[in-house]
């Protein structure tokens, strides 16, 4: 029973076949990063000044950038850090999230000052934010997670909260109160798990931005060390040989661009499969 | 009416209130001690001790808090450490062209998001519809800043049609300066247009399927008529929310594409306020701009009773 709800829900997820090829770009990403050390035709830091800003050519796919390093084999590993990073915002993000959404959802009294305070910081754009947080907390990779998590956090409150109103309100959580199910096992349970596919759908979208804002984030030297490759890194290094060789600024670009968007076409499909309003529509 | 009003601006205070205090207590997270920062290496401890009485920061942190938020609400914000004048003064130096690059990407990111969302919606599941929608998903995750210097690379350095970077000389005539804005514009509206197309197509498909629009149908009236009179007219109240919420968030959103640019606005204003780390300048710029987009959601709250005379406050 479990496996074939599972293939059901397979099936519907990837009927849109460019839900499928995103997933699959998406997978292949995530691999690339993973066996890094093992993908990537040469070393991402072996400075070889005789081959400085080479065009792509067979020994070098991608080319190779102002100190002569390979560009594919620093693509491959600044996934590891540029996805990485997305993933520990998403993890944080959600979890922090959650926590409040369910309680300004569930609890009355607590729902004016946590929804002021999502206000407050959803009043100020993403990346004002996050800059902000950055020089303020010190430009680490451990700090631009923490400020992208806290500029991210506030869209996952309001999807839960939203969620949470509505479901408090439905006739089997007042049952589960009139059985005496304790309110802790209420929220943990009960409305934890149907809160689970927005969140979930949200989690796509929010490992997209954070993709592209820890990349311009990079770029404004508000981000990551320069010397950790990233693809926002790699850009902002880079942006000074563009007159002469695109390629150093092109390609770290366009896996940004491939793993953004991927990410964003999966959690569309994600979306259209478990919003049931949708789904009569379609 | 008055009454709605006045609670909506009730909120609009405790909001920027706590902007306020947020950004006063995260900047006191920074490591270091602010006086001994602005004085820089060569100071010595009186000197320190000296500046520390001259801006309060002696006294208790509530004390601090208080007298700041004091300064604040009569429109002070403060001196920038690196710049020596007043940071409202700075930000107001700075703000004609975050003005014109944010009203010139959203006059862009509307003019293409709104017919692309209406055709999507006319066209529904059609190749248009297809296209469009395809093209707004890829727009949206594209970094800007790349886009920007791709376009560089492209229509400024080969082709030659427009500047590189800068604003132009001071007091450059008004068309020079629409030329320097024109390739960052062009960028921060196709990155922006994508949330416009998504939500005019909503609406519309919202609308099209009422039954005033089947009824202006059997009228006999032209599809053209029928689509951008009954339907648009009708699907306005999102459309509005979305490309106002758009220049709200340009207004401090486009740090990225100013920097890449060079164009001499707020954003780059807090760019180089971060690096060298002119804490007042960053503070007084956050405050503003999270001011600017309070007001900007409450004129669109306004805006929605001349648009929809349901809408009633």
């Amino acid at each position: 029973m479990e496996q074939s709800s599972l293939l059901l829900f397979l099936r519907r997820m990837f009927r849109r076949k460019l839900v499928l090829v995103a997933f699959v770009v998406l997978c292949a990403i995530m691999l690339m990063a993973l066996l890094a050390p093992w993908i990537a035709p040469h070393e991402p830091t072996t400075i070889r000044v005789v081959r400085r800003l080479k065009p792509p050519s067979e020994l070098n796919w991608l080319g190779t950038d102002e100190f002569g390093r390979d560009i594919l084999s620093r693509i491959v590993y600044g996934a590891r850090a540029s996805l990485g990073i997305g993933l520990a915002v998403v993890l944080v993000s959600m979890t922090v999230g959650t926590l409040f959404g369910l309680m300004a959802g569930y609890f009355r009294s607590l729902d004016g000052i946590i929804m002021r305070v999502v206000d407050a910081l959803m009043a100020l754009p993403d990346i004002l934010l996050a800059i902000f947080l950055v020089a303020v907390l010190g430009a680490s990779a451990f700090n631009v997670v923490l400020a992208l998590s806290i500029v991210y956090t506030p869209r996952v409150i309001r999807v839960v909260r939203a969620s949470t109103l509505v479901i408090r309100e439905l006739p089997f959580v007042e049952a589960a109160r009139a059985l005496g199910v304790s309110t802790r096992r209420i929220l943990s349970v009960h409305i934890l798990l149907n809160v689970a596919s927005p969140v979930l759908v949200q989690a796509t979208f929010i490992f997209a931005y954070a993709v592209l804002a820890e990349a311009g984030l990079s770029f404004l030297g508000a981000g990551v060390p320069p010397e950790l490759p990233t693809w926002g890194t790699m850009i902002a290094s880079g942006q000074q040989y563009a007159d002469q060789a695109f390629w150093v600024v092109l390609f770290p670009g366009l896996a940004i661009v491939l793993a953004a968007l991927s990410l964003q076409v999966v959690g569309d499909g994600l979306r259209d499969m478990l919003d049931p309003k949708l789904r009569k529509a379609l | 009416m008055w009454l709605k009003l006045g609670r909506r601006l009730g909120s609009l205070v405790i909001v920027m209130f706590l902007v306020a205090t947020m950004v006063f207590f995260l900047t006191r997270l920074a490591p270091g001690d602010p006086a001994a920062l602005m004085l820089g290496d060569q100071a010595t401890a009186e000197d320190i001790a000296r500046l520390r009485q001259v801006y309060g920061l002696d006294k208790p942190i509530l004390v601090q808090f208080i007298l700041w938020l004091k300064e604040i609400a009569t429109g002070n914000l403060g001196q920038s450490i690196f710049l020596q004048r007043p940071v409202i003064q700075a930000i107001a130096e700075r703000a004609e062209p975050t003005f014109f690059l944010a009203l010139f990407s959203v006059s862009v990111a509307a003019l293409v998001g709104i017919p692309a969302g209406i055709a999507s919606a006319v066209w529904r599941g059609r190749l248009v519809d297809q296209i469009v929608s395809g093209l707004a998903m890829l727009a949206a995750n594209i970094p800007s800043f790349w886009l920007g210097l791709i376009f560089i690379q492209l229509f400024a350095v080969r082709l030659g049609w427009f500047p590189v970077a800068g604003y132009g000389e001071p007091g450059a005539p008004f068309m020079e300066r629409v030329l320097h804005l024109a390739l960052p514009a062009t960028v921060l509206g196709i990155v922006n247009s994508a949330l416009i197309v998504r939500f005019t197509r909503a609406s519309m498909l919202d609308v099209l399927s009422e039954d005033y629009v089947r009824t202006a149908r059997s009228k006999g009236l032209s599809e053209v008529r029928v689509v951008l009179r009954h339907a648009f007219g009708n699907a306005l109240v999102p459309i509005i929310t979305v490309v106002g919420l758009t220049a709200a968030l340009l207004v401090g959103g486009a740090i990225v594409t100013e920097t890449v640019f060079g164009l001499p606005g707020i954003g780059n204003l807090v760019v180089s306020a971060v690096l060298r780390r002119d804490y007042p300048v960053i503070q007084g710029a956050l405050i503003v701009v999270a001011g600017i987009y309070v007001l900007i959601n409450l004129l669109i709250d306004i805006i929605y009773t001349f648009v929809d005379p349901r809408v009633r406050y």
